[in-house]
């Protein structure tokens, strides 16, 4: 399942694109870790739930997505955001509660949406994402396109009904949607080796007729090739699939997490297994020079900065706008 | 009565003792839910429990509120004392089914044949910046739906009182707590909510208020964490010679009637201050009381300081515009005196 460096790139990925998930990957990582320093000073407020660590499954599945497609996102949703190419200027905005940001700071860490990007938005209910997406893939089939929608989840979703509701009826109306599990170990403080009584939760999918997968989540190319097939067989009609991508987060839950139900060691067993590491070898294999490795890392360094410059000199809303985004205008226009 | 102590806990502290003590009096009683076990609860209200009681008495579940929810109706049916925390308030959206179609109806339906003695415990409340899918109060939604009984507490006593009380209560009780009231260190929370707590069990009964704080002037009533800042303003305006009465309601669902009536007959005056949104719930609720059963008492019109119409926004200068503040609910005092 994982993929050695010492093995040549996968067929249809060149060193060009596999450079480009890089510097995606390290601008997640470096926007989360700004995020958690942040939050420390006391600068982010409220909580957030960081990505790092899962990098790969984001970059990866989205590498395999086409302009138009859509993805609906999570509680867990900045590097989904950066993988479709989100602004980090406005994001970072956002979670300062500028006006600049996304929401215009109505909406923070967990409520990031950009339509032009075809992300539908994060989510602070667990599952919640799974019906929307379940119906952008039925407004898709209904008016005969042919895009797809991945959904987004943890593998604590997978025991919401709201799971299992949307799996159905993916299932039986062959949508297409492709369900991406990122079974991080953990639902908060819930082991899946607790919650489940499954050997992988990709098991699950079987229940509704959903051809499924599991991968390894740290290896960027393993989720690419297994996301590839599934959106190929959901924009050729064939239905729905799962990908439970394996992998884990470094960091607590959220900022209430003090990590009382996993230990060092665990943390750093996984730590071993980096997907930016991992990626930075393989390159390196494959003839990468290491100098041009570290500037990418520069830049990313440089361009997260920037973002946190422009948040912090932006302004912040004034309460005058409070009820401009409560119902949509009449005359479509925006707030 | 309890009796006299100085030992002062945080309401976090309170709540999870309360069910510590009744878990030691009564083995029907036991926790369920999400992060109740080794956690502790998200926001404390079952630390220390799992490590006295074990597994089989503090269990963790998976997410998966409807079924755990409509678990504890079932075990409560055969007999058992759940308590169930679904940590967010804001969350209920996923098993309300189970809340306002089984847990609340399931008596009155069955002519008295099923009950649900349990406690449906969660948090509430805004003020550090969760943004609208976490900062809500919506206790008035479920005051709203009959069977339920609603209990919002303000402070450690009461919490610890009227935990113990919930627990015992032969009905589905829906407890809040408020975040922004629990002493957590990773969160701000209110001095005002640490208070003395007697070590032994005791109880306060549902359905009857607590003046917290004379007056004769001006009556403000409202619930959890706006009962401090409805403090605060009265003291403001004591200060330029206004005398207000705070009535802390404590529950919602029994309400206690007659403390709010008897204070407006005293002073003539209504303020009411509501974290939750202003439409459709508590203060509507209260001013419609006072103008059925209190119009010809009234002197001013009744002035409501409640969330506006709009879901809780992140930022953190629009998230303080929209909660009730003090300066907020000292205007609204103005005006009903000067009216």
């Amino acid at each position: 399942m994982t993929r050695s460096a010492a093995q040549p790139l996968p067929q249809a990925s060149t060193l060009e694109e596999s450079l480009r998930w890089l510097r995606i990957m390290l601008t997640i990582r470096r926007f989360d870790e700004t995020i958690d320093e942040l939050f420390a000073q006391g600068k982010v407020h409220g909580t957030t739930h960081l990505y790092i660590g899962e990098e790969a499954v984001a970059t990866g599945v989205i590498a395999a997505l086409q302009p138009g497609d859509v993805v609906t996102s999570t509680h867990r949703g900045h590097g989904h955001n950066i993988a479709l190419g989100g602004d980090i200027n406005a994001m970072m905005a956002e979670l300062l509660g500028r006006e600049t940001g996304y929401c215009r700071g109505f909406g923070g860490s967990m409520h990031i949406a950009d339509q032009s990007l075809g992300n539908l938005g994060a989510n602070g209910i667990v599952a919640g994402g799974l019906p929307i997406a379940v119906g952008a893939a039925l407004g898709f089939q209904l008016q005969q396109q042919s895009q797809v929608v991945v959904a987004f989840s943890g593998d604590g979703a997978l025991n919401e009904g709201a799971f299992h509701e949307a799996a159905n009826l993916a299932a039986i109306w062959k949508l297409p949607v492709v369900f991406v599990v990122e079974n991080n170990q953990y639902g908060m403080s819930g082991s899946v080796k607790e919650m489940f009584a499954l050997g992988h939760l990709a098991e699950r999918a079987a229940g509704y007729g959903i051809p499924a997968t599991m991968v390894d989540g740290n290896d960027i190319f393993s989720v690419w090739e297994a996301a590839g097939q599934a959106i190929e067989t959901a924009r050729s009609g064939s239905g729905p699939s799962l990908i439970e991508a394996v992998t884990y987060r470094y960091k607590g839950h959220s900022k209430s997490d003090a990590n009382r139900y996993r230990s060092r060691e665990e943390i750093q067993q996984w730590r071993q297994r980096d997907p930016i590491d991992h990626l930075k070898e393989y390159l390196i294999a494959n003839g990468a020079d290491g100098s041009s490795l570290a500037q990418i890392q520069r830049e990313v360094a440089q361009a997260v900065a920037d973002a946190l410059q422009f948040a912090e000199s932006s302004p912040w809303p004034d309460p005058s706008m409070l009820e401009d985004a409560v119902y949509a205008k009449e005359d479509g226009t925006h707030v | 009565m309890a009796t006299e102590t100085s030992r002062k806990l945080t309401m976090a502290r309170a709540i999870s003792e309360a069910i510590d003590l009744e878990m030691a009096a009564d083995s029907r009683v036991f926790v369920m839910g999400e992060d109740v076990g080794p956690y502790g609860g998200i926001f404390g209200s079952t630390t220390g429990l799992f490590t006295k009681y074990g597994p089989n008495r503090v269990i963790d579940t998976p997410i998966s509120e409807s079924a755990f929810i409509g678990a504890a109706a079932g075990a409560a049916a055969e007999g058992l004392r759940p308590i169930v925390e679904l940590m967010f308030v804001d969350f209920f959206g996923v098993a309300m089914d189970q809340i306002y179609n089984h847990l609340a109806k399931n008596h009155y339906m069955s002519g008295g044949s099923v009950s649900h003695p349990l406690v449906l415990m969660t948090a509430m409340g805004a003020g550090y910046n969760d943004a609208a899918q976490h900062s809500q109060t919506l206790y008035g939604l479920f005051a709203h739906v009959p069977g339920l009984k609603v209990v919002v507490p303000s402070n450690a006593y009461d919490a610890k009182g009227l935990m113990i009380q919930s627990i015992r209560d032969p009905n589905p009780v829906m407890y809040f707590f408020h975040k922004g009231l629990l002493g957590l260190g990773w969160m701000p929370s209110d001095d005002r909510a640490v208070v003395t707590v007697p070590e032994e069990s005791y109880t306060i009964p549902l359905g009857r208020a607590n003046i917290v704080r004379d007056g004769t002037d001006v009556t403000i009533v409202t619930i959890g964490a706006m009962v401090h800042r409805a403090v605060e303003a009265a003291e403001i305006a004591a200060v330029k010679g206004i005398s207000v009465e705070v009535v802390d309601l404590r529950t919602l669902v029994p309400l206690d009637t007659g403390t709010i009536l008897s204070s407006l007959k005293k002073t003539h005056r209504l303020v009411i201050v509501d974290e939750d949104y202003l439409s459709f719930g508590m203060s509507g609720e209260i001013a419609a009381i006072a103008a059925e059963q209190a119009l010809e008492y009234l002197e001013a019109p009744v002035r409501r300081v409640a969330v506006p119409n709009v879901p809780i926004p992140y930022s953190r200068p629009l998230e303080q515009a929209v909660i009730p503040s003090t300066p907020r609910i000292l205007d609204a005092v103005t005006y009903v005196t000067e009216f």
